[in-house]
């Protein structure tokens, strides 16, 4: 065995932990990072980037599609396309592989030792990898655990033959002729929609009174529309009950009691994601837990001295760039500097058709702080860019204290809409009010223009509504 | 239309004058017969003054902390009619205390912001409502957060002059110019003027004259209440309904009747400017008693005729009633001997200070587990202190020593405290 010591060690090498390592090197810390598969974690690997290209395909095909069938508002026209799903995969393969390629430059270029394989704690200062050249012993000042999270199981539907997770969904080598989709959150449904797009018959399953169960219905009722018109069927407060004998469909009980069963190809099984805690001598360590998380405090710092913890691990919203912003604040502490954690709002995009943005405080969460609360929105019907895009669905809303006017939160649904969340977290972050947002000028024609809008509605004086 | 004089009534017996500890109306109020117009303090208990009819406030007699002499003109009301007396002293319905433990934040006047602003006062107010953002965040543009940080500077320390009390990097280097720097505990410099009325006024004046004018012995002794304490957790068990828990005071009480037949000398009033001293055959024990005004001590009358059950019975009725600020004006005089208990918060010991003109007072400290050699080993046993004081002027010391060590005798063998010899 051989035996290597460093500053600072980090386990995982998904977007919080390279972030955290490469920050590292900058800053000239010994650093180490360790990672089994390849670097990019879930984010890069099985999650936000392959499904986005999956997404971007859909849509590019099923614009196609529609004016195939004769369908385009814009009056083009074509032949039935065809979609050769292999090469979408490859196409997909090759951005993950090349952002793969990416981050290990990066971590090389800063100065970061990678030791490829499974690490396991002996003790808080130490950890074992095996790796292919044998078993290596790193000791570390610092630790950071940045193990993330996987997708769970339903115990009576575990992953394996058509049963599959996110990951086994974008690595599928043909289109599921029927897709069922058990669990309407927005990964089932970013997921669900991008195969509906590319043909598949999709059935979500989602066992609430409705999809998307953690946004307000303002912000879902524009998704569900759009996939009912897509041709995606949703059963709402329906349970997934087990794989029917033969393993063809699955048996599940209605909203109104029926027990009926849905034939599927492939059963997507998306009822969320659990932190990584097990299976590396975590529990050896005996850190206190926040629930199935690992309890940290505003430097990310766990209940052992000298062990941090980031990412999905640590809570709630399981988001890489809550992680990544966390690693860099990590790393900068152990070279030395003043950080905490004080971040306004953590932005959240659910990439499905419309696309929604989250940045800040509901207007619930907003009133239950006390705050009294003025919430306003501009709809994109209204917003000549939407219309030029054809899509004049979803809104702009903007949640503000009453009292002196300060942006506590921003949401909207809309096509393409994930690029303004930057705005939005800037203007919370900023500490803006209605009066700032008013007084900017937004570009003319951009669907950014709705929040301009929302913002002097809320002042009493829209222009275009 | 005619004006009418409400003058201040005679609240206690032959007392000349009053401190006016409360205003209920204000000039130009409109005031209905009966409504209470203000207070006034006397010794030790407030009195309200009522409206003697339906008018207008026209005139107030001062301020709060004033004195006011009994007769004065107190408040002058337009009234109704012309059959009406011109001025009448209202009368008071008893001597009872009736509200003094109600409002304690108006015994003391709003804090005052001294005239000259300190260096560090802000340069403008923000507009409205609380300073900062959700989750009591300050409102700073993330590079100000990172500057405050590196400075080691605490933004909720710092005002902020931008919109919505917005921190901006000019408010920083302001604060930082003014030496605000890696400390997160800045210096304070408002005063806050507090006036001292009503019965923190009185509490203060007993305090000076009882302090300047005798010379304390304080003497602390440790006593062994074990027993004591076994014996007043059976009774409390098998007491009837109806009769009060005891606490350890009425045993003390006890102990101190006794103390007192063996030495009746400290049970007396030391008038100095006669040179007299006023030996008294009655036992009356103040209880010195905390209530949201202030220290007040209401006094049980002529303990050497009560038991303990009425010993406990006593003292609780007159702590409820001292708390609601209903003890009457006799029930909080005449005492000749005083005990002072700060119970859980007794401390292991005080430096009482004598109810003059009494000579003598009792303070009872906390009761805690301590080792305590028995001669063989250590063994656990409850122990309290008392801490006494006596005024060295008319006790010796020796005298001080023999009453505490008697009682200290009565309550570790508290049989003795109800056996006649």
């Amino acid at each position: 065995m051989t035996e290597i010591t460093c500053k600072l060690l980090v386990i995982g090498a998904g977007p919080g932990g390279y972030t955290c390592a490469i920050r590292a090197g900058q800053l000239g810390t010994d650093t180490i990072i360790v990672e089994a598969e390849k670097p990019g974690g879930t984010c890069l690997n099985v999650g936000c980037i392959p499904s986005k290209a999956l997404i971007h395909a859909a849509g590019e095909y099923e614009t196609i599609a529609r004016a195939a069938e004769g369908e385009s508002a814009l009056g083009i026209s074509t032949a039935k396309p065809s979609l050769d799903f292999a090469r979408t995969i490859a196409w997909k393969d090759n951005i993950v592989r090349r952002l793969n390629g990416g981050v290990a430059g990066l971590l090389k270029r800063a100065g970061v030792r990678s030791v490829a394989g499974y690490a396991r704690f002996r003790d808080g200062k130490t950890v074992e990898v095996e790796t292919q050249s044998g078993r290596q012993m790193i000791h570390a000042e610092t630790v950071v655990i940045a193990t993330g999270s996987e997708p769970v199981a339903l115990p009576f539907l575990p992953f394996g033959g058509r049963v599959i997770s996110s990951t086994e969904a974008l690595a599928l080598t043909e289109i599921p002729r029927k897709l069922v989709v058990v669990g309407g959150g927005y990964i089932g449904l970013e997921l669900g929609t991008a195969f509906a797009k590319m043909g598949a018959a999709v059935t979500v399953v989602e066992a609430a009174p409705r999809i998307l169960p953690q946004y307000d219905c303002d912000l879902s009722d524009p998704v569900a529309r759009r996939l009912t018109a897509l041709g995606v069927t949703v059963l709402t407060g329906a349970k997934a009950k087990a794989l029917v004998a033969d393993g063809t469909a699955l048996a599940i009980e209605t909203a109104s009691g029926e027990q009926t069963s849905l034939e599927a190809d492939k059963i997507l099984v998306t009822v969320g994601r659990r932190p990584a805690t097990s299976g590396f001598g975590l529990e050896t360590l005996d850190l206190d837990m926040d629930g199935p998380f690992i309890r940290i405090d505003d430097r990310c710092r766990t209940s052992m001295h000298g062990i941090s913890a980031i990412g999905d691990v640590t809570g709630e919203p399981m988001l890489a760039h809550r992680a990544i912003a966390q690693g860099e604040m990590v790393a900068e502490i152990v070279a030395g500097r003043r950080r905490a954690w004080d971040r306004i709002s953590i932005p959240a995009i659910c990439f499905t058709d419309p696309e929604i943005v989250t940045v800040g405080l509901s207007p619930s969460e907003a009133s239950s702080k006390g705050f009294d609360v003025k919430t306003e929105r501009f709809p994109f019907k209204a917003n000549g860019r939407a219309l030029t895009l054809d899509r004049e669905d979803g809104f702009i809303r903007t949640v503000v204290r009453a009292d002196n006017h300060l942006l506590l939160g921003v949401q909207g649904v809309g096509t393409g809409i994930a690029e303004l969340s930057a705005a939005f977290s800037l203007a919370l972050e900023m500490g803006a009010r209605l009066e700032d947002v008013a007084m900017t000028i937004h570009a003319h024609p951009t669907q950014s223009e709705a929040f301009h809008e929302a913002a002097l509605k809320s002042l009493g004086h829209a222009i275009h509504i | 239309m005619a004006e009418r004089v409400v003058r201040l009534p005679d609240v206690g017996e032959g007392i000349a004058e009053a401190e006016l500890v409360e205003w209920h109306v204000k000039v130009g109020d409109v005031v209905r017969e009966d409504a209470v117009l203000g207070a006034v303090m006397t010794d030790k208990a407030t009195v309200e003054i009522p409206s003697p009819a339906d008018g207008r406030v026209t005139w107030l007699a001062g301020n709060v902390g004033d004195v006011l002499a009994i007769g004065s003109d107190f408040v002058r009301l337009e009234v109704d009619g012309k059959s009406a007396p011109a001025t009448e002293a209202v009368k008071v319905a008893s001597p009872a205390a009736s509200a003094s433990a109600k409002k304690p934040e108006h015994a003391a006047s709003a804090p005052r912001v001294p005239a000259s602003e300190p260096p560090d006062a802000p340069r403008a107010q923000p507009s409205a409502g609380p300073l900062h953002h959700a989750g009591d965040r300050p409102l700073a543009a993330p590079a100000v957060r990172l500057r405050a940080r590196e400075a080691g500077v605490d933004l909720r320390r710092v005002r902020g002059t931008g919109p919505a009390g917005r921190i901006t990097h000019d408010d920083l280097d302001a604060h930082l110019a003014r030496g605000g720097t890696a400390t997160p505990y800045p210096t304070q410099t408002a005063v806050t003027d507090i006036k001292i009325v009503g019965l923190r006024r009185k509490i203060a004046e007993k305090m000076s004259i009882a302090s300047s004018r005798i010379p304390h012995i304080t003497y602390v002794e440790e006593v062994d209440v074990t027993a004591l304490e076994d014996l007043r957790a059976k009774l409390n068990s098998q007491k009837q309904p109806g009769k009060p828990r005891l606490t350890l005071l009425p045993f003390l009480m006890r102990a101190m009747v006794r103390a007192i037949a063996e030495q009746p000398h400290l049970n007396a009033h030391f008038d100095d400017e006669a040179g007299i001293v006023h030996q008294h055959a009655g036992i009356h024990i103040g209880i010195a008693t905390q209530t949201p005004t202030g220290l007040v001590v209401p006094v049980v009358r002529h303990a050497e005729a009560r038991e303990l059950w009425s010993c406990a019975a006593e003292v609780t009725r007159l702590a409820e009633a001292a708390r609601n600020g209903n003890a009457t004006r006799d029930e909080l005089t005449g005492s000749t001997i005083t005990i002072t208990s700060l119970g859980a918060l007794g401390g292991l010991a005080t430096t009482p200070i004598i109810n003059h003109p009494e000579v003598a007072i009792v303070g009872v400290n906390r009761i805690a587990i301590r080792p305590h050699w028995d001669g063989a080993a250590f063994v656990p046993r409850q122990m309290m202190n008392l801490s006494s004081s006596f005024d060295h002027r008319v006790i010796d010391g020796f005298d001080a020593a023999r009453f505490v060590q008697r009682i200290k005798q009565l309550l570790e063998t508290p049989a003795m405290i109800f056996i006649d010899a």
